[in-house]
């Protein structure tokens, strides 16, 4: 009995999650009214519930666990309190973004306990400390005035801190990401990307001449290159994508794209010859199969999980995702393909592509420029990162180990994403509400700029 | 997209509300400015908004692209990569399921599960010996068809309120049967023609890469392979019973690869005033080559010396041979790397005669001896791809995959490896290859009711100069566009007299439906 209800609610979950997908892009159609956009982000938030509630169901029957049912009340109060906040504090926040952050969230919840009760507990934990410090954000956001004169702090503490890393860390499936203070692991990288942006958007927010892009360049530059040092390879195409498209934007010349672009292709094939674990990478997306026993045994756990669910999945319980390597990081969207079906994927899929457009949609809107470069930024990093969780994990790219944002398990990945999220809340409510906001700043920095 | 940016221009807009209203109702002036300001800052703002949308754009296009190769994995991909030992999901198929049946081309059962009264699964192989190889065994490991098909026999499509309502008795559902492409009485004409000797026959479709019939022998009942498990594994026993010569079993070539040779010559030299006039041996450096039996050919054209499988003349036809373009000719047709079929466990063909090789070994490889050794599939497959004009189906052996109502699940289509070699080569080729059954060493399969092409050969395997392994490699089509490729090895055969030809005579008189 309880394998049919597993088995019928495969389809239930799919319904719940393709309807909420479907919201999401019909309330960005054109002749959309405001209230009934409003009305379709309330029904969004009640399917998340529903889907919360659906998922956890099947969880407590498959796993006849009472921490089941604990867990998921303690994650709707979560949710209803994160709602609650955004409401008041961020008063006009973009109620899509909330809404998918708490859907991915929900997600990832659901995955993990199904995977390992401890993890989700902590998870939940860290969601929680992430909500209570994004109270906070928009108010630095908007009340701070110095972010955008900071450049300096931030090249020296994002510098000094990868280095750190690199000298200090614990290498962890060949990269050295994370540091322990007594019972904490941190990844320092998922902050200081965070900082990274700030320091980008610093230095191209006035381009006086090519000295200072050559100067700005370099320093982001060392960024990627610590990182490449760390063998943190995801870690560095993250950062080098985005500081490209900042540079691009910011200077409106595709020929810095396509140097950037050209070097780090470049540097691809040199990394290629001259790494070891880099051609591991290449030889196990190429053909997975042929270095099964070795190089290829994480892709084609991953490529099993997901042929094997198929468009349903087996229902959760009923997989096998345990047999992929760091399934709860890097590898969730295969365990969630394998138990909730590829069709549940492809949503998530369109989940994060809408969140995607809803920063880039912020960030054409923000009027102030350094705030401008900052929701790019952030945009682009999601994008980017995004990509190459899901790309490594269906093969369509060579695996780089990045977690997928919001979904995998990890407090600093899921704490420094929520943070992201708040600061692009923090923009959206400056941008709403620039009537009655400070005007001087952006006087100031028209200025500035009319001085380069 | 469109939609979007619409929505985007609707925020706009409320921002400019919001923005007035902000301001509440004032100062003329200073709304008139405020528009101004705002319309330069637009501009602006949409000129650097170019930049975003190519952004936003390049993105999109990664993310759809991404979407539609998952998309396409699942639907197009998964079966054949999840048919994988290393995937553990399969064991735990077999809870769910009953295995479901392997049938020949017509429907005949191969293998099925059988259920007796406590429930007990015994898989039964109505053929027994005669398919052991082609459709393997699935107990103590798996072989064949039973593992390159494991998991379509493993999931079960059977329809949806069935499932269910076995889900509700906790009653396993009937797994998909598979259809494979062999067939049943050239399978047996096959078995039956290697009489008591070891080695294997393969025949394939030339224009789809059909499998049709594959026996290795020594064989084994698949119905006791569990009891009898221990006597071929053990190690004292030196028995490769459960070896399948036909796909990886490796053999010196002997004559057959003077196709290989010829082509190579053809290329480099043409056909043109080629004559050698053949004593029975010979000598270059030392080394001396003799003919079959030490019979003497005397004057022969390339046609007659490929007709009579002149060793003399061949070896001089190798050493006159560029070696590194000989070499590529054999990569090219598929030495030393993994055969293009889905055949699951295939052997690699070894061809090598390095720049600086000794005339010996120059001259032993260009009639089929040295170090060159071929597996019968791939043979079968050059032959196929000779009598196709030069383009090679792969092969398979699985047609389709179907629920336990008939209706199709999963239809394996033929797949083209392309030109393995050209047009005018594979012509060149077909006319040497009918010559050989008009007129030369293969001429016991000169009949009526069919055409047939091919080359024999005899290869020394070992020190024993009484004992050889006997070749036919060929093809065969009637003037109703039936057509058969065909490889056949026999193991330890007394030298003297050809054992294939007689053998693939049985086969194709069979297959074209001779009484």
């Amino acid at each position: 009995m309880v394998h049919i209800i597993v088995s019928a609610s495969r389809f239930s979950m799919i319904m719940l999650i393709a309807i909420y997908t479907y919201y999401c892009f019909a309330a960005l159609k054109s002749n959309i009214s405001r209230e009934r956009q409003m009305r379709l982000y309330r029904k969004q938030t009640v399917v998340i519930y529903e889907l919360l509630l659906n998922g956890n169901l099947v969880l407590f029957l498959v796993l006849e666990d009472l921490r089941v049912l604990g867990l998921m009340v303690c994650e709707m109060v979560l949710f209803a309190i994160t709602l609650i906040i955004y409401k008041k504090i961020y008063e006009n926040a973009s109620k899509s973004l909330v809404n998918n952050m708490c859907m991915l969230l929900t997600i990832s919840f659901i995955i993990l306990t199904r995977l390992d009760m401890e993890k989700a507990v902590k998870q939940f934990l860290f969601a929680t400390v992430a909500v209570v410090i994004t109270c906070f954000i928009p108010i630095l956001v908007a009340k701070l005035k110095v972010w955008n004169k900071l450049r300096f702090v931030y090249g020296v503490v994002g510098i000094a801190g990868l280095l750190f890393v690199l000298v200090a860390a614990s290498t962890t499936y060949g990269a050295k990401l994370s540091i322990s203070i007594g019972p904490v692991v941190l990844q320092p990288s998922e902050f200081i990307k965070i900082i990274f942006i700030f320091f980008s958007a610093c230095m191209l927010q006035e381009v006086r001449d090519f000295s200072h892009i050559v100067k700005t360049t370099v320093i982001a530059a060392l960024h990627v290159l610590i990182l490449v040092a760390s063998k943190d390879l995801g870690g560095a195409l993250i950062y080098l994508i985005t500081y490209l498209v900042m540079l691009y934007v910011a200077t409106r010349k595709p020929i810095y794209m396509f140097l950037g672009v050209a070097s780090g292709a470049l540097a691809s094939v040199v990394a290629y010859f001259l790494f070891g674990h880099v051609r591991d990478r290449v030889i196990a997306w190429k053909d997975p199969l042929s270095v099964i026993d070795d190089q290829g045994y994480q892709i084609s756990q991953s490529l099993f999980a997901i042929g094997s669910g198929g468009w349903f999945g087996s229902g959760l319980g009923l997989g096998m995702p345990e047999k992929i390597p760091v399934v709860t990081t890097d590898f969730v969207f295969a365990a969630i393909s394998e138990e909730m079906g590829a069709f549940f994927a492809i949503c998530i899929i369109f989940i994060c592509i809408s969140c995607f457009l809803m920063f880039f949609n912020i960030a054409m809107q923000v009027k102030d420029y350094f705030y401008k470069l900052i929701a790019l930024g952030i945009g682009t990093l999601y994008g980017t990162q995004t990509f190459l969780a899901l790309g490594g994990v269906t093969k369509f790219i060579p695996s780089t180990g990045v977690t997928l944002p919001l979904v995998s398990y990890g407090g600093s990945s899921l704490l420094s994403t929520i943070i992201l999220f708040a600061i692009i809340q923090g923009l959206y409510v400056l941008q709403v509400d620039e009537g009655e906001f400070d005007e001087g700043m952006e006087e100031s920095s028209e200025k500035r700029r009319q001085r380069g | 997209m469109k939609e979007w940016k619409n929505h985007q221009r609707n925020e706009d807009k409320e921002v400019e509300i919001l923005d007035f209203n902000g301001k509440g109702s004032g100062n003329r002036k200073m709304k008139k400015r405020q528009i101004t300001q705002q319309n330069t800052k637009k501009k602006k703002q949409k000129s650097r908004n170019k930049e975003f949308a190519i952004v936003t754009y390049a993105f999109l296009a990664l993310f759809i692209g991404m979407t539609g190769y998952f998309a396409y994995f699942v639907q197009v991909k998964s079966s054949d990569f999840v048919n994988n030992p290393y995937n553990a999901r399969l064991e735990r198929l077999e809870q769910y399921a009953i295995r479901g049946r392997i049938l020949a081309a017509d429907g005949t059962v191969l293998a099925e599960t059988q259920l007796d009264e406590a429930g007990n699964e015994t898989r039964y192989y109505p053929y027994g010996n005669v398919f052991a190889h082609a459709v393997g065994y699935a107990s103590n490991g798996m072989a064949g068809v039973e593992l390159d098909a494991n998991y379509h026999l493993l999931t079960s499509n059977t329809f949806i309120v069935n499932r269910l309502a076995n889900q509700v008795i906790d009653k396993k559902n009937p797994g998909d049967d598979v259809v494979t492409t062999l067939d049943v009485s050239l399978q047996n004409a096959c078995y039956n023609a290697m009489g008591a000797y070891d080695g294997a026959v393969i025949c394939m479709e030339p224009s789809t890469g059909k499998i049709l019939a594959m026996v290795s022998k020594p064989d084994y009942d698949p119905n006791y392979i569990a009891s009898n498990w221990n006597s071929y594994v053990s190690e004292d026993s030196d028995s490769t019973v459960l070896l399948n010569r036909a796909t990886q079993g490796l053999y010196a070539p002997g004559s057959t690869f003077k196709m290989i040779t010829l082509l190579s010559y053809l290329q480099q030299k043409g056909d043109e005033g080629y004559q050698f006039d053949c004593n029975g041996s010979y000598e270059y450096d030392d080394y001396e080559m003799h003919c079959y039996n030490g019979r003497a050919h005397g004057q022969q054209n390339l046609l007659e010396a490929f007709g009579n499988s002149c060793n003399s003349a061949f070896s001089q036809i190798g050493l006159e041979l560029d070696l590194a373009s000989y070499n590529k000719l054999c990569d090219k047709l598929l030495f030393n790397r993994k055969l293009p079929t889905k055949l699951k466990t295939t052997a690699k063909s070894r061809m090598d005669l390095p720049q600086d090789s000794s005339s010996a070994l120059v001259m032993q490889t260009a009639i089929g001896q040295g170090k060159t050794m071929v597996s019968p599939l791939h043979m079968a497959m050059i032959a196929g791809a000779i009598a196709n004009d030069g383009k090679l189906m792969e092969p398979y052996i699985i047609d389709h995959s179907q629920n336990d109502a008939g209706t199709t699940v999963k239809q394996f289509v033929k797949e083209s490896f392309g030109q393995l070699l050209s047009v005018e080569d594979a012509k060149a080729l077909q006319e040497y290859m009918r010559y050989v059954v008009t007129n030369g060493t293969a001429s016991p399969l000169n009949s009526t009711l069919y055409e047939a092409y091919g080359k024999t050969g005899t290869a020394e395997f070992s020190s024993d100069k009484n004992k050889d392994h006997s070749w036919f490699v060929g093809f065969a089509k009637n003037t109703d566009g039936k057509e058969i490729a065909i490889a056949v090895v026999m193991e330890g055969v007394d030298s003297g007299n050809s054992y294939a030809v007689p053998a693939s005579k049985m086969i194709l008189d069979s297959y074209f439906g001779v009484e």
